[in-house]
Order: C-alpha cells, then sequence, then structure tokens
C-alpha cells in the first residue's frame, strides 16, 4: 500500500505541493485528476524519489521512500511510466523493454517479462528492432508502459498516457489500463483526461493548486457537481 | 609511392592515438553534456605515470610496456577523481557554463599541481623508449611502435564499442545519456555510472599517453594541451557523443596533418586540421557521424 502524508515539495521558491495526503490500496486503481500546474507529476516525481520533498512522508508498503535512493525504489516493485514517455530514443524497442529489467540478473525471468510485454503489445513484438524515437506516440506510450511491466511490479505510477494522442488511441491505453489493473497491478494514475480516468478507477482525488480539494470513489465525483463543471466540460 | 605510404602511415598513427582521446571527450560529453578540458591533462598524467613506473617494471624484469596498467589505474583515478571532486558537486547546483569554466580550472590544477611535485617539476623528462624496433612492409620502414599503435587502438575501439552495445553497463551508459531521470527510474544509479564513464575515458588516455610516448619520448606537464585539442577537434569533426565518430574524426585529422606535413609545409598542418573541421561544419554541422535523432511526440 502506498500512503503518502502531508507531502510538501518545493521547486525553488515555488510551493508546488502543499501539504498532500493520499493511499491508494493493494490492487486499487486510483486517479489523480486537476488541471495543468496542479502538481499532479510533481507527486509522482516525489514518490519515485526524482524529486525531494521539503517535508511529509511517502511510503511504500511501510518503507519510507524519502530515505531510500531513487533508483532502488523499481526494486521495490513501484514501476513510473513518466509523462512524455520518456523513451530510449536512440535505442530499439526490445533494448529500451531490456532496460527497465535492467535490476533483474536472471535471463530466464528477463525473457518471461519480455514474452509477457510482448502479449500485451503485439505491436511492440512487430517492431522490436525499430528505434524507439522513431515510433508514433501512441507506440511510445505502449514502449513506456511496457517497459516498466518488465520487472513484474505490484505497482505502476502512470503519468497523463492519454497525453496526446488519438481519440481511438486513448480508447486503446486506457483499456490496457484496466487489463492491468484487472491482473493484480496497483495503480496510480494522474490523468488531465478527467472523464476517462474517473470511468476506469475506483476512487479518486482532485488535485487543485497544490492541494487536494475532493476525494471519493470515481463514480461518485464524476457525479459530483463540481467536477462536472470543472474538469468534464458538463 | 614510397612517401605516400609513410605519409598514410603516419596519419594512422597520429590518427590512433587522436581517437582514443577523442574517446574520452565524447564518452563524457555524451553523458554529460560537458567538454572536459582537463581530459588532455590525464595524458599527461598517463605520461607520467609511465615515466616513473616503465624503470619499476624493468627493475623486476618485466617488458616496459607493462607499465600501461600502473599508468591505466592511475589517470582512471585521477579521471574518477576529478568528476567526484570538482564536476559532481558543481553539476548538483551550477549550469553548463560553470561546469564548463569548473574543466578549464581543473586542466590548469592538474598541469600546476604535476609542477609542484619535486620528482615532476617543470622540465621535461625523458621516458625509456619503447618499440623502438623497425620493420621493412614493402620497402617502408615502419616502427613496432606504429605497427602497435594502430592495431591496439582499432582492438580498443570495438571492444568499447562492443561494450557499449551489448553488455549491461554498457546499455546503461547510454540510458544515462540519453535521459538520466529515466534511466534512474530503471534503477540505474546515474552518478556510479558517471563515474564508470570518467574512468574509462580516463584510462583510454593513458593508453594513448603509451602511444604518444613511444613515438615522441618526452614528457612534461602541458604536453596533453595541444594533443587535447586535437583530439577535441577530432570529436567534434566526428559527432561529439558519437563512438564512431569520434575514431573516424582522429583519424582524418591524423591524415590530413601527416598530408599537409609531407606534402605541403609542416608549419601549415594546423591550418588545414581546421579548415576540415569549419568545411564539414559546414555542411554537416553535427558532425560527420553526429546524430539528430528526432523524436516523434
Amino acid at each position: 500500500m502506498l500512503e503518502i502524508k502531508d507531502l510538501h515539495v518545493h521547486y525553488g521558491a515555488i510551493h508546488a505541493l502543499k501539504g498532500i495526503s493520499l493511499t491508494v490500496g493493494d490492487g486499487e486503481l486510483v486517479s489523480l485528476i486537476g488541471a495543468n500546474g496542479a502538481g499532479k507529476t510533481t507527486a509522482l516525481h516525489t514518490i519515485s524519489g526524482l524529486l525531494a520533498a521539503s517535508s511529509g512522508s511517502v511510503t511504500l508498503d511501510g518503507q519510507d521512500l524519502q530515505k531510500v535512493p531513487a533508483n532502488t525504489i523499481i526494486g521495490l516493485g513501484l514501476a513510473h511510466v513518466p509523462e512524455g514517455r520518456h523513451v530510449f530514443a536512440r535505442m530499439s524497442v526490445e533494448e529500451n523493454l531490456r532496460m527497465g529489467a535492467y535490476i533483474l540478473r536472471d535471463p530466464k525471468k528477463l525473457a518471461e517479462h519480455l514474452e509477457t510485454v510482448y502479449s500485451h503489445f503485439p505491436r511492440l513484438k512487430e517492431r522490436r528492432r525499430q528505434l524507439a524515437g522513431t515510433l508514433s506516440g501512441g507506440e511510445q506510450q505502449m514502449l513506456a508502459t511496457g517497459r516498466a511491466l518488465m520487472t513484474g511490479p505490484n505497482m505502476l505510477l502512470m503519468d497523463e498516457p492519454s497525453m496526446g494522442l488519438s481519440p481511438l488511441l486513448v480508447k486503446e491505453i486506457f483499456s490496457i489500463i484496466e487489463e492491468l489493473h484487472k491482473s493484480g497491478i496497483t495503480i496510480l494514475l494522474v490523468e488531465q483526461n478527467a472523464k476517462m480516468a474517473l470511468a476506469v478507477s475506483d476512487r479518486a482525488y482532485v488535485l487543485e493548486t497544490g492541494t487536494i480539494s475532493m476525494e471519493g470513489p470515481a463514480a461518485a465525483l464524476a457525479a459530483d457537481d463540481r467536477v462536472r463543471k470543472a474538469y468534464l466540460g458538463a | 609511392m614510397n612517401t605516400f605510404i609513410q605519409f598514410l602511415i603516419t596519419g594512422l598513427r597520429l590518427g590512433s592515438v587522436y581517437a582514443l582521446i577523442a574517446l574520452g571527450y565524447t564518452m563524457v560529453y555524451g553523458i554529460i553534456k560537458l567538454i572536459n578540458f582537463a581530459h588532455g591533462d590525464f595524458i599527461m598524467v598517463g605520461g607520467y605515470a609511465l615515466f616513473f613506473c616503465i624503470p619499476v617494471m624493468l627493475g623486476l624484469g618485466l617488458p616496459g610496456w607493462l607499465a600501461v596498467v600502473p599508468a591505466i589505474v592511475i589517470c582512471a583515478c585521477v579521471g574518477m577523481l576529478v568528476e567526484l571532486l570538482a564536476y559532481r558537486p558543481v553539476r548538483k547546483t551550477g549550469n553548463s557554463l560553470t561546469c564548463l569554466i569548473t574543466a578549464i580550472a581543473m586542466s590548469f590544477v592538474l598541469e600546476n599541481l604535476a609542477q609542484a611535485i619535486p620528482a615532476i617539476g617543470p622540465d621535461p623528462k625523458v621516458p625509456y623508449t619503447l618499440f623502438a624496433e623497425t620493420v621493412s612492409i614493402g620497402g617502408v620502414s615502419v616502427s613496432y611502435a606504429t605497427i602497435i599503435t594502430v592495431v591496439v587502438s582499432a582492438v580498443i575501439m570495438a571492444a568499447l564499442y562492443g561494450f557499449t552495445q551489448k553488455t549491461r553497463i554498457g546499455c546503461a551508459m547510454r540510458c544515462v545519456a540519453e535521459d538520466k531521470a529515466a534511466a534512474t527510474l530503471m534503477g540505474i544509479n546515474v552518478n556510479h555510472t558517471i563515474l564508470l564513464t570518467f574512468g574509462i575515458g580516463a584510462g583510454l588516455a593513458a593508453v594513448a599517453a603509451l602511444m604518444y610516448v613511444a613515438q615522441y619520448p618526452k614528457v612534461f606537464t602541458t604536453m596533453g594541451a595541444t594533443l587535447g585539442i586535437y583530439a577535441f577537434v577530432a570529436a567534434v569533426l566526428g559527432g561529439i557523443g558519437s563512438l564512431p565518430g569520434a575514431v573516424l574524426g582522429g583519424l582524418v585529422i591524423g591524415v590530413v596533418q601527416s598530408g599537409a606535413n609531407t606534402y605541403i609545409c609542416s608549419s601549415m598542418s594546423d591550418t588545414f586540421v581546421y579548415l576540415i573541421l569549419i568545411v564539414v561544419l559546414m555542411i554537416r554541422p553535427a558532425g560527420i557521424l553526429g546524430k539528430n535523432v528526432g523524436e516523434k511526440v
């Protein structure tokens, strides 16, 4: 279980997160929605250790993530699909996936995970020798997601997986997210596409300029007038 | 004809040394986007390490060239210390300009520190001559030093390329070069990887130092400055950040210099080096093999 308590994060003089608290239970799909600049990506970066918190805590199954080096967090079963994909553009699709399993020393396990990822994303198998930088946006999103699955993580952080994709691809990505959720992976999803995010999530938090303004079951939030006005365009 | 072969061989030999040094520039640039101006001085460190270690090796009854092993270790340690003590702290808080100035400063620090060591001092030293024997190939006499330089450099470059393409750590280096945040998310320790890159680059400089002093048996505290500049130009010419580019750039510069020396006028050889650089960069701003992979978003 991931637990964030009273987390404050500063970017220089900017107070980006002003004391947020949230939890994601095992097997849950929780989304964090909000406008551009609300602090959603900052929250994920802090969980992954890419950013240091000013105060507050982030714990995963009781372990304080702020106290361990960022590069060891993947070893705790928490993988991060970053905003903007961040695939290794000059590496082939398969090399990218192999790098996703960098911490795995067992080639057998690596091959197993590679097969699993290819079964989730047959498209990646077709293109496995292609340079990642030459893939389309949707394919890059699949690659970034596949790469994060290469260690067989218990939990995924997904940052704006639908960004810049066509409506058809957005649907495809969300159906993949649902599929991963059903397979038992805990997911914390950050999205600007609140409608899609609320439709697949168990629970959700609304982040507004660094503070959580609302939280609850996804269906209840989707029906809430304020959420509908601010984020669902109704 | 003999002149031509002689010029080509000299060019390849010079070029191989430049290429080995250029690899160090290009690896460090590739990974932290820093022109490591102190890299040339790693050759000087290697040169003195050889000067002091060759007699020790001979005293132990071992071949003198084995001194390259301690020289590689010493250079790698100096390279990693420079990263650890100077670049890493500056990188944390400074921008690319402060890092660049730190690199220039480190170059002076190394040169002056060397001079301050009594056993080194300001006067040039002459190391024991290695590989002085010559063989005749097709009527042209070629020194062992030349053959060894070209062959060893080629083997090292191929091995290094294989290392970065095929090994787990080599791939991690490429990941860090491309995207440090994503590399961290994969579980790669970015700082360790950068440190290793400095170690390898400086170690290569020690090998280059061996090749260089085998041909020009003289070591002095500023010997790295000129060599470093040629190698830097080679790295830029080939496309900085690209390993095959560094090798190609080094060979081109070696051959151009040797050609200008042989056929035109030795005092003009630098002019041709920079002329080639300017022309290539006008046509291909990223260098001959420079990568400009567009990224679809």
